[in-house]
């Protein structure tokens, strides 16, 4: 029984790294219809950053902060520089400079960083579970981090004005721009806001899968299967998409599969909520005229 | 009268191709102006122009400033608001939120009292403000259109034929309230119709459009008058 409580914690432990990025993933997705491939690389750089400013000797919590408003500011200027100028190019296209992105931020955090393998810390104790040892602290400490970033996420979106204004555009661009919302800006913020969002779950993640530039690989898979589990237009389906697969992938590996096979359950989990359920567990099936 | 909105050899183009030539009319401050013609002559493309949400050519002059090559927000923060054609609600969105969104550019504490004022002129708005404006009926949606319009405090509205797959008698209670707003907040109207003696009641000036161009133009009152235009025009 306490095996399975500490499985399932473990889950919903690395669960919420995928919630994060399946939530900016689909954050992204509803404001302009693209998937934004480089998720996780962004995610990783911004980690990458967090290093540096602790390596110089910053605390924890003010690196981790800076890091925050650096991977903001970064989400901004790329959707500006290099998204922006693609307009409305065909959807290959924008695959193609999605890719582009990703190899370069991959490249430039090898050239910089180096491919060597670093440890990054955690700011929780290493054992808060008294007498449990499956579960770490840290495990706990990212579960937390998550809802309450979740948290705040839906209060933004619910209940200020700019979050209305954000949720507008990506609903109906064209009556925004006639209320007067500068969407274009929205979408900018949309960006910085998931890149943020990536920056937290890169810190959460580096301290279990250690920091190096592909460490976030295996991680977008994860969130791509959680927002298509809970909804490719739903973010909060989404996130909760993020857990539920934290939980399966666990317990598959603890208690059906092992270890070995744990990653093919993501995969298993894409093809089967693609054949059984296209628009996901909590997502909207849409019909269009043809 | 001073003119509001002023357009000078507008010119407006979809892809290369011109659909409106050099077009020139005003819209009085305070009053209200029709725009009359068939289908496809270019009534809504006049709108878009206006509003910024397609290339025109020519001079638009708003309140003594040039917005001909303004952005579309930019023109609507500048205090023209457009109801457009298939109302444009945000669906996803509750009535209140969709009240809300109208007022996003504003800052001045006036909202609550504007808030109270649309529900009085749209009653049914406060009965449904809780529900997704997807599940209101079309004319609850087209009432949800202009109220979020006056949201902004507008001095010029912009509506898109309001009466547009609405029950006569729903048109007749719009029209009423679009009356009332003109007389009461004193917002100037360019309105766009195919419903041709109910865009006469409500308007006194009005301009015929066909394929582009202005074929007439003139006061309500001659145009009711004249058999022979009326007929061959307009059909009733």
């Amino acid at each position: 029984m306490d095996t399975l409580v500490s499985q399932v914690l473990s889950g919903l432990a690395s669960g919420s790294i995928y919630a994060s990025l399946a939530f900016a993933l689909v954050m992204i997705h509803q404001a302009t219809h693209q998937i934004n491939l480089a998720q996780g690389e962004m995610a990783m750089f911004t980690t990458y950053i967090a290093w540096s400013l602790l390596a110089a000797g910053l605390p924890y919590w003010l690196a981790f902060s800076l890091t925050v408003l650096i991977a903001f500011a970064g989400g901004v200027v790329i959707e500006r520089v290099v998204i922006r100028p693609m307009g409305r190019a065909p959807l290959l296209s924008m695959v193609v400079v999605f890719i582009a992105l990703f190899v370069m931020l991959n490249s430039l955090a090898g050239w910089i960083f180096t491919y060597e393998v670093k440890s990054f810390p955690s700011p929780f104790p290493d054992e808060i579970v008294p007498g449990n040892t499956y579960v770490s602290g840290h495990e706990v400490g990212a579960i937390g981090v998550t809802l309450a970033m979740l948290l705040v996420l839906y209060v933004f979106f619910r209940h200020t004005s700019l979050g209305l204004a954000m949720r507008a555009s990506a609903e109906n661009p064209v009556s925004s721009r006639l209320v007067g919302i500068r969407v274009e800006w929205m979408r900018a913020l949309g960006w910085g806001l998931a890149a943020a969002i990536g920056a937290v779950a890169g810190m959460m993640i580096a301290p279990i899968v250690f920091l190096d530039p592909n460490m976030m690989i295996g991680v977008l898979l994860y969130a791509f299967a959680a927002a298509l589990l809970g909804g490719i237009d739903n973010p909060w389906g989404a996130a909760l998409g993020g857990l539920i697969l934290g939980v399966i992938e666990n317990l598959a590996g603890a208690y059906v599969v092992g270890t070995q096979m744990k990653q093919s359950v993501a995969l298993m989990v894409i093809v089967l909520v693609l054949i059984a359920r296209p628009s996901g567990l909590f997502g909207k099936a849409r019909a269009s005229r043809v | 009268m001073q003119a509001l909105l002023s357009a000078n050899e507008l010119c407006a183009y979809y892809d290369l191709r011109p659909v409106l030539n050099r077009l020139c009319f005003s819209v009085p401050e305070g009053g209200i102006v029709a725009l009359l013609g068939a289908n496809g002559a270019g009534k809504t493309t006049v709108l878009r122009a206006i509003s910024g949400m397609i290339r025109a050519k020519g001079a638009i002059i708003f309140a003594g400033t040039h917005i001909t090559a303004k952005k579309t927000e930019d023109i609507a923060r500048g205090g023209i608001a457009h109801v457009p054609d298939g109302r444009g609600t945000f669906n996803g969105f509750t009535v209140e939120e969709n009240l809300r969104l109208g007022a996003l550019i504003r800052d001045d504490d006036g909202i609550a009292d504007d808030l109270e004022r649309v529900y009085d002129y749209f009653p049914k708005l406060y009965e449904r403000r809780r529900q997704q404006a997807g599940t209101l009926s079309g004319g609850e949606q087209q009432m949800l259109a202009i109220a979020r319009a006056l949201m902004a405090r507008p001095r010029l509205l912009l509506l898109d034929e309001p009466s547009f797959g609405l029950a006569p008698l729903v048109v007749q209670d719009l029209f009423r309230i679009l009356r009332r707003i003109n007389e009461e907040d004193g917002i100037s109207m360019l309105l766009v119709e195919q419903n041709v003696s109910l865009a006469l009641d409500l308007a006194e000036h009005f301009y015929l459009l066909e394929t582009g161009n202005f074929v007439l133009q003139g006061s309500s009152d001659d145009l009711r008058s004249a058999d022979v235009v009326r007929r061959s025009y307009l059909g009733y």
